[in-house]
């Protein structure tokens, strides 16, 4: 089965760009491919740093975290048995996020008080939306430069998606972060977004930017619902 | 009237120090459509758990049928016509998608069908659902959202009286959402009384006859959509804006 066919994009240091498409259409497996868990067939994946082109094709994805490169994964992939603060620990397992590991702490306690007042608790038993703070939480702790999100706002209250949206933007103005995003809550996710392109079947079918997504077809007949 | 199929008395659940239930109280009548909306960590998967029998409230009674089930096992509840989907699935991963419906399909049948049978049978609720191709794949290969048409299939094919949906919308496109509030009006229509657990407002408001607000292991509110919806305490803990 082909996933993706030809899939180009880019983006620039500093922007927020979200990857729109419905279900099936290979957002995930675009993610996973940047971060080595999937290989693909063909093709290249530049990353560049300090003016130095690396091509991340073939390289493990411990690498590619090391190179400043995370994701927060779709369904979260918590460690369950472990605690709040061990599980951002564990974030914090590359030699650079180590020397950062008390100041993007407490920084993550800021952002999200919850998980300062619930440190001690075991990751399992806290609510889907507080799991989803810490899976997001967890990323920040690996000091990334690039942060791929794989559908945030997943099984958020409301409130807590608007919110969860503010607290990427900041995250993302604070730490000069580049932010690629899929996500299904079409105008949360373009309040923070600069541009995005839209996937049908593993192709690259739009690009534009927020104004250009909002009008376009593919995403009245996709996200917008009637 | 007649009396509730289900009805939650002054239930309360404790984990360690944390109240996560402090004396609840939910009904839902023969046929009807109750959205149960509020918070994330307000106690509303821990209130479906009590119900279908994963967990046993400290206090309190759960009714169902006019029999209090608060005791009962969840295999038991199962056969009585409760069902219920999980946020998280967990199918028999060595077995395929159609396998995996055939089991609540032959316990729901007292076992007493024939496999070829609940094969067929398995198949019909996967073309309902919409994913019929993915029948003969295991559950690993699938992607999270045709994971939770699956789990939507299971509960199926247990045979419920009352269908219990817990977060079942969520990472779903509109045009998806709008495909499953399509089937579960439908299994409505035919008399399976539903209860909604969700934070896609769209498919809530849009489903629900009723709607019951928990905040803090509390109710809050209970109404219609637009009265949830203009209740300015729901508002502040859960809409938002």
């Amino acid at each position: 089965m082909k996933v993706l066919h030809d899939v180009s994009i880019e983006m620039t240091e500093g922007e927020t760009v979200i990857l729109l498409g419905t279900n099936g259409n290979g957002k995930s497996t675009l993610i996973k491919t940047i971060m080595g868990i999937v290989p693909p067939n063909q093709g290249e994946i530049i990353f560049e740093s300090e003016g130095v082109q690396i091509n991340l094709v073939g390289k493990k994805p411990q690498e590619i975290v090391n190179m400043g490169i995370t994701m927060v994964p779709e369904g979260r992939r918590l460690f369950p048995q472990l605690t709040v603060e061990e599980n951002l620990y564990l974030g914090a397992f590359r030699r650079e996020a180590r020397q950062n590991l008390e100041r993007n702490l407490s920084y993550c306690f800021e952002v999200f008080p919850r998980l300062g007042e619930r440190r001690t608790q075991l990751a399992g038993s806290m609510s889907g939306g507080e799991q989803q703070m810490l899976a997001l939480a967890r990323a920040i702790m690996s000091s990334p430069k690039i942060l791929l999100i794989d559908e945030p706002s997943v099984g958020l209250a409301p409130i807590l998606v608007s919110q969860l949206m503010t607290s990427i933007k900041e995250m993302k103005e604070n730490l000069n972060l580049t932010v690629l995003m899929t996500e299904q809550n079409f105008s949360q996710a373009t309040k923070i977004a600069d541009r995005g392109y839209i996937i049908v079947h593993g192709k690259i079918e739009f690009r534009g930017s927020n104004v250009e997504l909002s009008g376009n077809e593919l995403v009245k007949q996709y996200y917008l619902g009637t | 009237m007649s009396q509730p199929l289900l009805e939650v008395q002054q239930v309360f659940k404790n984990f360690g120090g944390f109240a996560a239930l402090s004396g609840v109280n939910i009904y839902v009548n023969p046929g009807e459509r109750l959205g149960l909306i509020g918070p994330n960590g307000s106690g509303k998967t821990t209130m479906i758990n009590c119900i279908s029998g994963l967990l046993t409230p400290e206090k309190g009674k759960i009714i169902f049928e006019g029999n209090d089930i608060t005791q009962m096992t969840p295999h038991h509840r199962a056969r009585a016509g409760i069902m219920r989907t999980f946020q998280i699935p967990k199918p028999f991963n060595s077995m395929t998608v159609v396998e995996n419906l055939c089991i609540p399909l032959e316990y729901a049948a007292e076992h007493k069908t024939s496999l070829s049978v609940a094969e067929e049978e398995a198949r019909k609720i996967l073309t309902l659902i919409g994913i019929e191709a993915l029948g003969d794949l295991k559950p690993t290969g699938l992607t999270q959202v045709d994971m939770r048409k699956m789990e939507l299939a299971r509960s199926l094919a247990g045979r419920p009286k009352l269908l219990i949906l817990d977060e079942v919308m969520a990472g779903l496109s509109g045009s998806e959402v709008d495909e499953i509030l399509e089937i579960l009006f439908k299994l409505n229509e035919q008399g399976i009384t539903i209860i909604m657990i969700e934070h896609v407002m769209r498919a809530v408001l849009g489903f629900s006859k009723r709607i019951s607000v928990l905040n803090t292991g509390l109710n809050i509110a209970e109404g219609t959509p637009d009265e949830i919806l203009n209740n300015p305490e729901v508002e502040k803990v859960y809409l938002g804006e």
